[in-house]
């Protein structure tokens, strides 16, 4: 096995004066101000609201939880076998097409699940152009005559999901696998295993933090989708939030819902943590020389090729291409002038939410690294739960306590100085902004914290030894080797903040347009047609970054500044 | 002097970053598309060189108007049903107004009897037949769809969308619970398909042969008729003929959007000068032409579109009942599973 014995912590788990320092009183201020609107949404699930368990326990609740596990492990699986498949492929083995594949395999991540659930539902429905082609060459004329798919089902959802939320696997393993000495992989051969199993007994087991931190995005995003299960009326527990929410008119009951999924999450996190609690994840060797670059040849290098295209076909390239096959056929000039401008505002916001997410995320993770305080540790990972909340619940969460603060100071001005502050956060971009941040703190926090797992704490002790303060051994140490995952973290909120929406709708100030709620204000009465080339912005300015990221993790890797593949 | 200077610079902050409230302007959060308003709104700034501030806001307007409290911008609210302008009186978020134009313009059985809310359109929930498959006056009722003749022969969107909950809380408010239960489950048995797509997709379905009865509201139709940029539509519009349920009875089901000022909007005057252009002739042909929709005011010029499926009588009585029941039309639904 791969995972080394534990290290001995420094200090006890539980000594109070241990984490009592700059980094973890700041980490701890900054936790708690993240979980100042995830415990809102708790808090509204206890105000008091009409009863809606023993309804939902004798109808529905039972469908949707099956619905959602079903979903969950479709979703996980089919990320999991897709992800760290193509990752190993195009980390460790030659052939056709690698280079292409290392940065195009990310490119589904660009595309929004509900656009493309849109683009399938059009192409594989009883009227698209698949099955009326089935009819003709075959001569039926009535869906009764023949049995097809349905892609408005949970399955076409768990595809739908599986092809956009791959990528975060892809990232993470894929970064994992760089990071990972080879060394360790030579010692496995060495001692007489093969490829493939040294893949299933060193490497994957050394890239485990990394993927079950992709899984769990996955599972998260998978859990609070709105827009495709409802298109595709898959009943899950999140359309149960919004029914129980906007049907029933009972948004305490929604935060109960919302409060019991949230319990779930922790559940899991808290198993697989359990599960892997006496292991570390270091490289136990610093030596690294270029990836070894298995020669594929023959039928096993196509194999490999098309195994590596075919996500991309289907995530991307169809996606896109129906979608510029649209803006075509509506482009509109005098509309889509305003599209540079809200293209300016995705931009914008998911920039600054990337920016502060990382910076945020990594000094969390880096003060939990220090401290070892089991508190700080809780309080850190509860503040990073937002991302496991359905993001109109999340954002009300937001709404109630911006405006609750809001509404503090102006009442304070008012009392004390005469005059009203007004809404100062609410309806503002600071809000939305806030918003992206408590969502998605969990992509940056989770990012860095796995990297940083991997490297030593001899390492911490050398450089601390030699006279170096906790943030000169970060600077100095740990940032250059964890740059690969800061970076993937930056990328992964930005794309995630350009296709976000519900939290950008109820969040925004006036006059104020995204890509994503332009698009959304077409798709929400299904006609993509007229928003296409906004969604086909989102894909776009998605694309940019994602490129510059996979360049910036082949070059990251440790030990050696230069490109290290051998082409 | 250093209290002073300090209050002086918080006040500065403040002037700063509060939004600055200018006479000419009006706040609103908007249910209703951007795209859809945008020629309204320009035409109510060129008429009165008041700017309209809009948040479109479907999810979430009632949490974000009680969040944002005494301090909250937003002057009114446009909904695109009339369930939620319930909720915004139940919530208490709107505030009462009077105004003569409004009186005259907006039928009584069309706006809040005191006041806090305006109707400014209606649209109907009607039945989409196929014009072979189904022969004419074969289905004249909702009723009907519930009816085993038409067994394995309708499509619906999600029991869950709005639309057929308020359809279904209606139906609560004039026969009762348990027919209303027993509707659900009659049209449960009779769907063709596992509900799905919104109403164009229904009518799309009917067009290609997988169901011959569908549930809709009237809009769509016209949006598909008059489809130049995906003419494919008008196809799907032309194989179904529009059907006004319950002429014999109480008459068709149909819902409001409307308009509402808020209770703590700064500016309230403009608020209302806003909702009255919307009620008045020009408003109202540009809201029924942008979306084929029937506009409240009598009298007012209805898209010879919409014109184009006849005259028929809408209910007025059991309109203002959705809201107080569609916590169990949503419950309804799940009993009887309609969506599994």
């Amino acid at each position: 096995m791969s995972a080394a014995t534990a290290s001995m912590p420094l200090t006890s788990k539980w000594d109070v004066w241990s984490w009592i320092n700059g980094w973890s009183i700041g980490a701890a201020i900054v936790s708690a101000i993240v979980i100042v609107p995830i415990a809102t949404v708790i808090f509204i699930g206890l105000t008091p609201n009409d009863d809606i368990w023993s309804h939902l326990a004798s109808t529905v609740l039972p469908l949707y939880i099956a619905t959602t596990l079903q979903l969950m492990i479709g979703v996980g699986l089919g990320t999991l076998v897709i992800g760290v498949g193509t990752a190993w492929l195009v980390s460790m083995c030659r052939f056709p097409g690698k280079r292409i594949f290392e940065w195009a395999l990310l490119l589904p991540l660009a595309v929004p699940a509900y656009v493309i659930a849109y683009v399938y539902t059009d192409i594989f429905e009883f009227a698209g152009p698949i099955q009326s082609l089935l009819r003709e060459a075959f001569g039926w004329t009535s869906k009764k005559e023949y049995w097809f798919p349905e892609i408005r089902s949970l399955g076409g959802a768990i595809s739908m999901m599986t092809l956009v939320l791959y990528p975060y696997v892809y990232l993470l393993s894929r970064a994992a696998f760089m990071e990972q000495s080879v060394c360790m992989l030579e010692a496995s051969r060495v001692l007489g295993r093969s490829p493939l199993r040294s893949f299933f007994s060193v490497a994957l087991p050394l890239a485990r933090p990394a993927i079950v931190v992709g899984i769990s995005l996955v599972l998260m995003e998978t859990l609070n989708d709105f827009g495709t299960v409802d298109f595709f009326a898959v009943s899950t527990f999140t359309l149960g939030i919004y029914d129980v929410w906007l049907n029933m008119n009972n948004v305490a009951g929604a935060a109960q819902l919302a409060t019991t999924l949230l319990g779930f999450v922790t559940f899991l996190v808290l198993v697989e943590r359990f599960a892997r609690r006496k292991q570390r994840f270091h490289n136990m060797t610093a030596k690294y020389t270029a990836l070894p670059g298995y020669e594929l040849e023959g039928t096993r290098g196509y194999l490999a090729t098309i195994c590596c295209a075919l996500p991309i076909v289907f995530g991307f390239i169809v996606p896109a291409g129906v979608l510029t096959g649209l803006a075509v056929l509506h482009f509109d000039s005098s509309t889509n002038a305003d599209i540079f401008r809200f293209a300016g505002n995705s931009v914008m916001l998911s920039g600054l939410a990337a920016a502060l997410a990382v910076a945020i995320g990594t000094f969390m993770a880096y003060a939990v690294r220090l401290g070892r305080g089991r508190l700080l540790g809780v309080l850190v990972r509860f503040a990073s739960m937002g991302y496991a909340v359905p993001g109109a619940v999340l954002a009300v969460g937001v709404l109630v306590s911006l405006g609750a603060l809001d509404n503090g100071i102006d009442g304070f001005m008012r009392e004390n100085i005469g005059i009203s502050s007004g809404l100062l956060f609410s309806g503002t971009i600071v809000a939305v902004t806030i918003g992206y941040l408590v969502r998605f703190l969990a992509l940056a926090f989770g990012t860095v914290e796995a990297s940083l797992g991997k490297i030593t704490s001899s390492m911490d002790g050398a450089a601390r030894s030699l006279g170096h303060g906790p943030l000169s051994t970060f600077r100095r140490i740990h940032l250059p080797l964890i740059r690969g995952s800061v970076l993937a973290a930056s990328i992964l909120v930005f794309v995630d903040s350009m296709k976000e929406l519900p939290m950008t709708v109820i969040l925004r100030p006036f006059n104020f347009h995204t890509l994503a709620t332009y698009v959304h204000q077409f798709a929400s009465d299904e006609q993509l047609g007229e928003a296409s080339l906004a969604a086909l912005a989102i894909v776009c300015f998605g694309i940019l970054p994602v490129i510059v990221l996979s360049f910036a993790i082949t070059r990251s890797r440790p030990g050696s500044p230069v490109e290290v593949q051998v082409s | 002097m250093k209290n002073t200077l300090y209050k002086f610079a918080l006040a500065a902050l403040f002037v700063g970053t509060a939004s600055v409230v200018s006479a000419a302007e009006v706040n609103l959060y908007s249910e209703r598309q951007p795209f859809l308003m945008a020629p309204l709104l320009q035409a109510f700034t060129k008429e009165t060189g008041i700017e309209v501030n809009m948040v479109y806001l479907k999810t979430g307007m009632v949490e974000r108007l009680k969040a944002e409290g005494v301090n909250s911008p937003a002057d009114l609210v446009l909904t695109s049903d009339i369930g939620n302008l319930q909720n915004l009186v139940a919530a208490g978020v709107v505030r009462q107004t009077k105004s003569k134009v409004l009186e005259s313009n907006i039928p009584a059985q069309f706006r809040h009897p005191e006041g806090l809310w305006y109707g400014l359109t209606t649209r109907a929930r009607v039945i989409y037949a196929h014009k072979e498959r189904v022969k004419l006056g074969k289905i004249t009722s909702y009723d009907d769809l519930a009816d085993p003749k038409f067994k394995g022969r309708v499509c619906t969107r999600s029991g869950k969308h709005a639309y057929n909950v308020s359809l279904l809380a209606w139906i609560i408010a004039s026969q009762g619970e348990d027919a209303a239960k027993a509707w659900a489950k009659g049209v449960k048995t009779n769907l063709a398909r596992k509900p799905q797509g919104n109403d164009r997709a229904q009518v799309k379905a009917v067009f290609q042969g997988e169901c011959d009865v569908a549930l809709g509201n009237t809009y769509y139709m016209g949006l598909m008729q008059t489809n130049e940029k995906d003419p494919e539509q008008k196809d799907w519009a032309a194989s179904v003929r529009v059907i006004f349920p319950n002429q014999s009875g109480s008459g068709t089901h149909v819902n409001i959007s409307g308009a509402a000022a808020t209770q703590n909007g700064k500016n309230p005057e403009n608020a209302i000068k806003l909702i009255e252009f919307l009620s008045q002739d020009a408003a109202q042909k540009l809201y029924a032409e942008g979306n084929f929709e029937y506009p409240v005011k009598a009298g007012a010029a209805v898209h010879p579109v919409v014109a184009s499926w006849g005259k028929f009588k809408a209910d007025s009585v059991f309109i203002s009942k959705i809201a107080e029941h569609r916590t169990r039309a949503t419950r309804i639904m799940d009993e009887v599973g309609y969506n599994n």
